[in-house]
């Protein structure tokens, strides 16, 4: 007997059963392949990313160089990886900075509630009012080049967000019911707040922050592309692609794509397995998962 | 000789949502030590907020509430501890009434743990589970484990941890088939005869509150529409 189309289960925002399949197994290989060779490569290639060798200038991408070399003469594979580790780096701490940052601003409005609530919340209307690039740009000016400038102007520009889910996510939950019964039955504000609320939370805001990290590794790359982020001489993404373009008109297209596609694989498979979380931890989700 | 204080008064409450059209206006209700009170009305006119007025978790915007002739000073955490866990609370959903984290036993501890009372969470926490009729086996799971009766009969069990004085039940059974209704009655009745609590029992089933409490009271401040006959077969 088949099940009538109404009463079947559907996959969440209709994407097929097959696609869903992967998305995590391929995701989390990719994930796990960059952070292999973001820790590995340095430690095991006694090559230095930025040896120049005039010699080896352009060459197309072969056995010895796989991802060929650019305008003078470095390999643009370890270049590539080494830029990752960067990116990588400034993403994770500058979307931890943010989510510390937001998480304490949120949950401080949402417990605290009322005026306050409104002030902070209309404070961050303001903030988020300014274009977040130009305010990274004004706070990376403020400093000479280098990894923490960009570190702190992205983990200053980026909390808002976060601040806002886990604010909305706080007022949320105090209503429930549940925090009603904990309140009384004698439970302190600190317990209510460790014991019901905070575990609540945490999961959005550990979301959030690794959705972040695609996101604040774009801001590096674009930062560094502008010349704004790290110095020209270290291998970034950002400053690889900005290096490349001259290279570009004149049809020699290795030292652009690889970088570009060192950005866009690893941001996207983050941001997937980012996806899967959160199918997981949305309630609405979750309660398919029991029927 | 005075005569003992009501265990429950609500004096002239009004409350709701926004002041400008509050959900309760004016009302009053006294619920006697060891006596049993339904509160009847229809879905809407403020019954569940008035059980939270009642519990010191909504705070009212006029009128008093006293608990054993004390007047309540303060609501939710401004409440004084003692107070707030003189009134033990059935939620009508237990799904929302139940931390999804917590496992039914840690739920049931919830409150002893809450007030300091680790130890005793201990060894009380399998006698309140089989005081609600809820095997050993069922502790150890959480909430989206077990269904929606074996749910509120921990939640029932919470509400019993601190043995409240009164106990208010906001549409404990609505969600409940006809056994369980009965089982968690009994549950009540039984804590009611051994300590003397009294009962705020909120619905909108007639017929049930009128079987199970001493007295009903329609909603107070609240037009109640004349009984329907009863639907035909073919209606």
């Amino acid at each position: 007997m088949s099940i009538p189309a109404a009463l079947r289960r559907r996959t969440p925002r209709g994407t097929p059963a097959t696609g869903r399949g992967l998305r995590l197994p391929v995701s989390a290989c990719v994930v796990a392949a960059v952070l292999l060779a973001v820790v590995l490569v340095p430690l095991l290639v006694p090559l230095d990313e930025q040896a120049v060798d005039m010699t080896n200038k352009l060459h197309a991408p072969s056995l010895a160089h796989p991802f060929g070399t650019d305008d003078v003469g470095r390999d643009v594979l370890l270049r590539c990886v080494y830029g990752l580790r960067v990116s990588l780096l400034v993403g994770v701490v500058a979307a931890l900075t943010a989510t510390v940052i937001g998480t304490a601003v949120g949950a401080a409005a949402g417990a605290v509630g009322g005026r306050t609530d409104r002030m902070v919340m209309r404070a961050v209307d303001v903030f988020s009012s300014v274009p977040h690039l130009l305010l990274g740009i004004f706070i990376v000016a403020m400093f000479r080049p280098g990894v923490w400038p960009v570190v702190i102007s992205v983990g200053l520009t980026h909390w808002l967000s976060t601040a806002r889910i886990v604010r909305a996510e706080l007022l949320s939950l105090r209503s429930r019911d549940f925090v009603d019964a904990a309140v009384s039955g004698g439970a302190s504000r600190w317990r209510v707040g460790v014991r019901h609320l905070l575990p609540g939370v945490l999961p959005q805001a550990g979301l959030a922050a690794v959705l972040m990290v695609p996101h604040a590794i774009w801001h590096e790359s674009a930062l560094s592309f502008l010349g704004l982020g790290l110095p020209t001489h270290r291998a970034s993404l950002g400053n690889m692609i900005q290096d490349a373009r001259g290279t570009l008109l004149a049809g020699d297209w290795w030292p652009t794509l690889f970088p570009g596609l060192f950005l866009i694989v690893p941001t996207l498979a983050i941001a997937s397995l980012a996806g899967v979380w959160r199918e997981r931890i949305n309630p609405r989700r979750r309660s398919e998962l029991m029927l | 000789m005075t005569p003992n204080p009501p265990a429950l008064e609500l004096r002239a409450v009004t409350a709701g949502y926004d002041r400008s059209a509050p959900v309760v206006r004016e009302a009053s209700l006294t619920v006697a030590g060891g006596e049993a009170v339904g509160l009847l009305g229809p879905s809407g006119c403020g019954k569940s907020t008035l059980a939270k007025v009642a519990a010191l978790l909504h705070r009212p915007y006029a009128g008093t509430v006293h608990l054993g002739g004390v007047q309540a000073r303060g609501w939710r955490h401004r409440a004084p501890r003692a107070q707030r866990t003189a009134v033990g609370v059935v939620f009508q959903q237990p799904r929302l009434a139940a931390d999804p984290r917590l496992t039914l036993a840690a739920l049931i501890a919830e409150p002893l743990r809450a007030t300091g009372r680790k130890t005793e969470a201990l060894t009380r926490t399998g006698e309140l589970a089989g005081s609600v009729g809820l095997g050993t086996d069922l502790l150890g799971r959480r909430p989206h484990e077990v269904s929606d009766g074996q749910l509120q009969r921990a939640c029932l069990a919470r509400a019993l941890a601190l043995r409240p004085r009164v106990l208010v039940c906001d549409e404990m059974t609505a969600m409940l088939d006809a056994s369980t209704t009965a089982a968690l009655v009994a549950v009540v009745e039984e804590y009611r005869e051994l300590t003397g609590a009294a009962l705020l029992a909120v619905g909108h089933d007639r017929t049930l509150l009128e079987r199970w409490c001493d007295r009903t009271v329609d909603m107070p401040g609240i037009a109640l529409p004349a009984r329907a006959p009863a639907p035909g077969p073919n209606r």
